[in-house]
């Protein structure tokens, strides 16, 4: 995955489904963005059905990282440029 | 989409844990270059490996690539297919077929398989062609349901 694991993300939830991912940036994370399927945060996919929601906690984002094999985690890591990205999209 | 007017299918392989991926993954292929659509695979690199174990002589095996480069291209407009057949045996599988019937023009086929084909069948609220099989290692069901797939992809060219 390269640049996201180099980040060493907390992981919130794991092998969960992208729903769950979806329920709980919605229900615990008060400032979250809907984006489309295929938008790229660092060098990974938001992969999954609409609507998929990407939170901005302080500095960090939480999202859902989805693997094939493994299902999907839900991961906080520094936002950096990427929040700005976000927040001006409209 | 389409280059030189040759149809084109991209069949999409998450991970290989059921034994029925790779062998119907490599029917299919064999079907849709019988009927003149050219198949290109994108998978993990599991997946990827095991189809290309099985073929070593590319008798089948054509074009093939990563999973998240492909989904760059598609959502970069850099490409896209006619086809799409998403091999689906866990919750990824849904995702990424959501994904796919979002990001591409193609008409997509959600191949649903495994011990828990019914129960994922159920999940889907996109987009697509639901062909789903309880299969695990006897590939006959899905194989049957794979045949009436190629023959409506192929009617609708």
């Amino acid at each position: 995955m390269g640049c996201l694991e180099a980040m060493k993300p907390e992981i919130i939830l794991s092998q969960a489904s992208f729903k769950e991912a979806r329920e709980y940036i919605k229900k615990n994370v008060r400032e979250h963005y809907e984006v489309e399927p295929g938008y790229k945060i660092f060098d990974v996919h938001i992969i999954g059905v609409p609507p998929l929601y990407i939170g901005v906690e302080g500095d960090d984002l939480i999202f859902p990282y989805t693997k094939p094999c493994h299902g999907t985690f839900l991961v906080k890591v520094p936002g950096g440029e990427e929040i700005a990205r976000l927040r001006a999209r409209k | 989409m389409t280059e030189n007017d040759e149809k084109t299918a991209l069949l999409l392989l998450g991970c290989p844990q059921v034994p029925v991926q790779t062998s119907m993954a490599l029917y299919l292929l064999h079907g849709l270059s019988q009927r003149g659509i050219r198949p290109v695979v994108a998978g993990t690199t599991a997946a990827r490996k095991l189809m290309e174990v099985a073929d070593p002589g590319r008798h089948y095996l054509g074009e093939m690539t990563d999973i998240d480069g492909m989904i760059d291209d598609i959502t970069g407009n850099v490409r896209d297919f006619d086809l799409c057949f998403v091999f689906i045996h866990n919750d990824s599988g849904i995702a990424y077929a959501g994904t796919m019937s979002y990001i591409s023009k193609a008409q997509v086929y959600a191949l649903i398989f495994g011990e828990h084909a019914e129960e994922l069948a159920s999940e889907i609220e996109f987009p697509c062609e639901v062909v789903a099989a309880k299969a695990v290692h006897n590939p006959m069901p899905l194989k049957r349901r794979l045949e009436e797939v190629m023959q409506w992809a192929v009617s609708k060219q």
